[in-house]
């Protein structure tokens, strides 16, 4: 068989074959380099995409925590609900996708087959809502308000319901326990937006499309411990959705629970307090406008005076939280932020600035202080006081004669403060200073925490404003293009203001730091901010960060992380200083502004210290501010366009204070009927399972108080010892408004001259 | 197993005194390729393993038997083995006389496809239907008679002494019995086939010492037609789509490209050493289309890694760098054309085969050489192995 010898070798073949040999073996080369490549270079994100390809989640939404008041009382809580929902993965295993048994369903709940469908089918491009826009591995809810009745027959029949459940879910309330709305402070929730959900995709607690986010206030604030962590659980799927394996699940970690030092108790009282007296604010007549009062909104602050924890906080208009639950309509959304609402969402204690009128005398009393006068030095308490041919009035033109600070404190009186900053100006070089100027009066006011957030645990507080020479430069630099365009040397009233701060706004005047001096002017202030002014007088000068959460205890109880209150500055004045602000603060309550609202006050065994404010806003009618204390609870009212500072606020505070402490008509104390003499020490106890104990909501404490005494008339305008006049002031949404400190040009007389002094002559401004 | 009792009634007994003739010095069983042998049966064993791993959950295609197409694997190997073994005991040589008769009856079968007794099958009409849920696709045996028939033509002359290389008017000849089932594949269409048989005759060529004219003009003209059949239209739809779904496996992730995009995953997620057997994702969640016949390479990158993929790519290499060592080896140029007809089958097919799971070759409907389920290229590639180990066994001994 061999006689053809080395054919099939010939040196042709023989290459030829060589060749196919090398180019089969770089072809099995290339192979395995690809092979390479895909599984070991690139082989992690291939991982990747495989385990998206086939791993699908199932979401149980972790049961948001509870914020509870001081006593363990739910403010915002959930309520359970029956929830029947379908699982389509399930559904549509079955031949007909699951129409028979929605159908069943359907008659189960008392829908039409048709609703029940529509619900569960996917959106799309093409399909009208009704329809899921989730997940299609999450089972889609049918209906939350099942009756037990309905989910029994579901449950017991599960044979005849597959991939029907019909289970308890958690929705947000907002109980209002004894009538404590609490609205603005407690904040909302709304559904998580698809940015968020991005951002958060690889953070450590993703949102659920299903999530709600606190949107303000305290949901806000607390939102991430509030929230807990949703359970996963993992599917493997195949490439048609069938499950076929679970491939890792995580437990749902419920939020922890939020106490906070709010008492529901004092909270409905403030609440109720706030409103009425605004609407008796509404009853009044003001001389200055020659209508009745507006009370367009108004705030209270309640809070412990050692550690700056607030006990009750009331912004007026307020609104019902409940509205957001479950999505807020479209018509309800447009009451609470629409340009007629008044902007309910708004938390004015806050959010709400306005020039502080007299209360602001504290500051420049220690700023006077500190420059050097001597409190128990003697200074004339004239009934005007006159700059550059302009003249500053007292308050009703009246004379005390030389006094000291303290007894300027106590009748509020204005040209003490007018003679004392205007010294300082000229001491600080005038318009032109040379070199730099001392400025006691602004630098006093930053060192009271003025001018700055207070950093309470609330999202979007508002700084206010100390008018001090940097602010003024800035203010200028911003405006002056359009001050110089509008203004006229000889034009209208409005145009010679633009002229003059044309030339000369950054200028700090003479007018300008008289005016300040008595809070008045462009300073802006919040109630919160003066509330943890004169807790701080109260609790020997410490300024407290004010806060309302106290603990944060896990749902299981196990783990309180606790709040601790937290000092962030002392007041600038000595403990001399103090004791003698004191005295004078509640000569008063006792004898001086706010004597006529504190009658009958026990103040011997309760010291209560005052301090009446009525605040000038151009174009408005005066705000009204009450600022007080006692040796707890340092309490803070403020009502715009409300009028003077005791007739606007002042009974509603003595009625705060009468809850608190249990003071009857009579002036007696008691104790029984107190809510709360003496702040909450501790935290509500923690029971084993980890919830809460809460007493038993008593009935609305304001309905209480109204069988045991009656409501104590105010007296009329008139006849009592005055209280501040009329003031600047400023609600939070016109702070523009403070710039023209002329007020009124119309109504005064001259619109001033001079440089800067231009406060006028009329001698209105005042404080008490 | 039939494959086992084929053994046995092909002569090659039990007894003791037969089994030592058999291994005697010089014996058929001393002189077979065993490499070839031993790996072909490695991957047609695998293949069973990764035809199970890929049916065992497809209730539509197993008819509730898991085992189904495992057993169905593994008898194919059987009969393909015991095809092997009737072709080394025919002889190549003896079957060069047949081959008229072979080419006839395979050109009559592929025939038979584009009649209405032909099924088809992915847009192929490549099928018989035998029932009983048997089939056959002619074209894998239209692969071996062409090979066959083009290499007793061109080693006719050279095997008898009267040139040194194929003359022009033999190698004409052998091109045209080449384009004659070619034509009729294409009609199918089944173009991978097409493409098989094409790098099949340019193979067979470089291996007959035809003139260097003949393998560059065929180069030129394949390319020619390659244009020509994309620009005359002669393609369908489905199959231009690949082509463009190769380009950019993004274009359409849920219609063309999806294939690609999943086989590539599948293999991707695979790394090192696999999510293990029975274990792969891809392949228990049925992304990968196909996965037991053309696609079943992913099922080995997925749960087997890097390191058993590369195995299997490892043994395709022994058998075909054996198979050149015999078509370098043997003495006549008809074993040479054979043996180098063969490797130039298997290593395209493999290498379209594989590439196209990674991506690297465009999709076509082309079975893994002993891995893909599939009874027709199982038998085919076993005959193939069948006509190498006659070629070694035939020999003459070096000395």
């Amino acid at each position: 068989m061999t006689n053809i010898p080395e054919t099939g070798r010939s040196p042709r073949v023989q290459i030829r074959l060589v060749v196919i040999q090398v180019l089969v073996l770089s072809l099995l080369g290339t192979l395995g380099g690809r092979l390479w490549y895909l599984q070991i270079r690139e082989g992690e994100e291939y991982a990747e995409k495989a385990s998206g390809n086939h791993v699908q989640q199932v979401v149980q939404p972790a049961v948001r925590g509870s914020i509870l008041d001081a006593r363990g009382v739910p403010l915002a809580d959930n309520e359970t609900r029956l929830v029947v929902s379908a699982s389509r993965t399930d559904l549509m295993k079955m031949e007909d996708d699951g129409k028979a048994v929605l159908t069943k369903l359907a008659g189960v709940l008392g829908m039409r087959p048709q609703e029940v469908m529509e619900k569960v089918r996917l959106c799309d491009a093409e399909t009208p809502q009704p329809c899921w826009n989730g997940s299609p591995y999450q089972p889609i809810p049918i209906t939350d308000e099942a009756t037990p009745k309905q989910a029994l027959q579901i449950r017991e029949r599960a044979e005849d319901f597959p991939g029907i459940t019909a289970e308890p879910q958690a929705v947000r309330r907002y109980p209002s326990p004894g009538e404590a709305n609490t609205a603005q402070v407690l904040g909302y929730l709304s559904p998580v937006t698809d940015e968020e959900i991005k951002q958060a995709q690889d953070s450590e607690s993703p949102y659920l499309r299903s999530d709600q986010v606190g949107r303000s206030g305290l949901e806000r604030q607390y939102d991430k411990q509030l929230r807990g962590k949703a359970g996963v659980t993992r599917y493997e799927v195949d490439n048609l959705g069938r499950v076929i394996g679970k491939a890792e699940s995580d437990a749902a970690q419920p939020g922890s629970n939020l106490v906070t030092s709010i008492d529901a108790r004092v909270q409905r009282v403030a609440e109720y307090e706030l409103n009425e007296a605004m609407k008796a604010a509404r009853k009044e007549y003001d001389r200055n406008t020659g209508t009745t009062y507006k009370a367009d909104s108004g705030a209270v602050v309640v809070m412990e005076a050692r550690t700056g924890r607030v006990v009750a906080m009331a912004s007026n208009p307020t609104y019902d939280p409940n509205a957001w639950v479950g999505g807020i309509s479209s018509a309800d959304y447009k009451k609470l932020t629409g340009k007629n609402s008044n902007y309910p969402l708004l938390n004015r204690a806050i959010q709400g600035q306005a020039a502080p009128g007299s209360i602001f005398k504290v500051v420049s009393t220690a700023a006077a202080v500190e420059a050097g006068y001597d409190f128990d030095g003697s200074y004339q308490c004239s009934s005007a006081y006159s700059v550059g041919g302009q003249v500053f009035k007292n308050f009703e033109s009246a004379n005390y004669g030389a006094i000291d600070l303290g007894r300027a404190l106590e009748v509020s009186c204005d040209t003490v403060y007018y003679r004392l900053a205007h010294q300082e100006w000229k001491k600080d070089g005038g318009t032109s200073p040379k070199g730099r100027p001392k400025d006691h009066f602004f630098k006093a006011a930053h060192r009271f925490g003025l001018g700055k957030e207070t950093g309470i645990d609330l999202p979007n507080e508002v700084s206010g404003r100390v008018p001090d020479r940097e602010w003024k430069q800035r203010y200028w630099e911003a405006n002056k293009d359009a001050w110089c365009k509008t203004g006229k040397k000889d034009g209208s009233y409005v145009e010679k203001i633009a002229y003059e701060n044309c030339v000369e706004g950054n200028k700090m005047r003479a007018g300008d730091e008289i005016n300040y001096s008595i809070g008045q002017g462009d300073t802006l202030v919040t109630p919160i901010q003066m509330a943890t002014i004169y807790a701080a007088i109260s609790n020997g000068g410490t300024l407290y960060t004010p806060s309302i959460g106290k603990a944060i205890v896990s749902a299981d109880g196990r783990k309180v992380s606790e709040i601790e209150p937290e000092a962030h500055g002392r007041l600038p004045i000595s403990d001399a200083t103090r004791d003698k602000m004191d005295a004078a603060l509640a000569g008063v309550a006792t004898r001086g502004t706010a004597a006529w609202r504190f009658g009958g006050w026990p103040q011997d065994e309760i010291p209560m210290h005052a301090k009446t404010g009525t605040a000038e806003v151009y174009g408005k009618q005066t705000t009204s501010w009450f600022a007080t204390y006692t040796d707890d609870y340092a309490i803070v009212m403020t009502i715009s366009q409300g009028g003077t500072g005791s007739g606007a606020s002042g009974p509603a505070v003595r009625k705060i204070y009468d809850a608190l402490y249990g003071v009857q008509e009579d002036g007696s104390i008691d104790r029984k009927k107190a809510l709360l003499p003496e702040p909450a020490k501790s935290l509500p106890e923690i029971k084993p399972d980890g919830t809460i104990a809460a007493p038993k909501i008593a009935e609305d404490p304001v309905e209480r108080e109204r069988a045991t005494g009656q409501d104590e008339e105010a007296p009329a305008d008139g006849g009592q010892p005055q209280d501040d006049a009329a003031t600047v002031a400023t609600p939070a949404a016109e702070n523009r408004q403070t710039r023209r400190r002329r007020r009124g040009a119309g109504r005064g007389g001259t619109t001033g001259t001079g440089a800067g002094a231009r406060t006028g002559t009329r001698g209105r401004r005042r404080c008490a | 197993m039939s494959g086992a009792n084929g053994f046995q009634v092909s002569g090659y007994g039990p007894e003791r005194a037969g089994w030592t003739r058999v291994f005697a010095r010089d014996s058929v069983a001393r002189r077979l390729d065993w490499p070839i042998l031993l790996s072909a049966t490695a991957l047609s064993l695998i293949g069973a393993v990764l035809v199970y791993s890929a049916t065992r959950n497809r209730t539509e295609l197993n008819q509730g038997d898991p085992y189904f197409f495992l057993v169905r694997h593994l008898l194919n190997t059987g009969i393909g083995i015991a095809l092997m073994i009737a072709t080394v005991w025919l002889g190549h040589r003896t079957l060069r006389t047949a081959v008229p008769l072979l080419y006839g009856a395979s050109v009559f079968l592929i025939l038979l496809v584009l009649t209405p007794l032909g099924s088809t099958v992915n847009g192929a009409h490549s099928w018989i239907q035998l029932g009983g849920g048997f089939s056959v696709q002619p074209s894998e045996f239209v692969k071996v008679t062409i090979i066959l028939g083009m290499a007793m033509l061109l080693a006719a002359r050279v095997d008898a002494g009267d040139k040194p290389y194929p003359d022009h008017r033999t190698v004409i000849q052998a091109l045209a019995l080449a384009t004659v089932p070619m034509l009729i594949v294409m009609l199918m269409p089944d173009l991978g086939s097409v493409m098989v048989m094409v790098v099949i005759v340019l193979g067979v060529l470089l291996a007959s010492g035809a003139s260097n004219r003949w393998v560059f003009g065929l180069l030129g003209a394949g390319a020619v037609g390659a244009v020509a059949v994309w620009q005359l239209g002669i393609l369908d739809e489905y199959q231009i789509n690949r082509f463009a779904a190769f380009a950019n496996p993004e274009l359409d992730p849920a219609g063309v490209g999806y294939n690609t995009n999943q086989a590539r995953i599948a293999i991707g997620s695979g790394g090192l050493t696999g999510s293990g057997l029975f274990h792969g994702s891809q392949t228990t969640g049925q992304f990968v289309p196909e996965q037991q016949t053309d696609f079943v390479f992913t099922v080995a990158g997925e749960e087997l890694g890097f390191v058993g993929a590369g195995f299997i790519i490892l043994l395709l290499g022994v058998v075909l760098w054996r198979a050149c060592r015999i078509a370098r080896e043997t003495s006549d140029l008809y074993g040479t054309i054979v043996a180098a007809g063969i490797v130039a089958w298997f290593a395209f097919q493999a290498f379209e085969n594989i590439g196209m799971t990674l991506g690297i070759m465009p999709v076509t409907g082309l079975p893994l050489p002993f891995v893909s389920y599939g009874g027709s290229s199982m038998f085919a590639v076993w005959i193939a192995v069948g006509l190498l180990q006659s070629i070694t066994v035939q020999r003459p001994m070096s000395a």
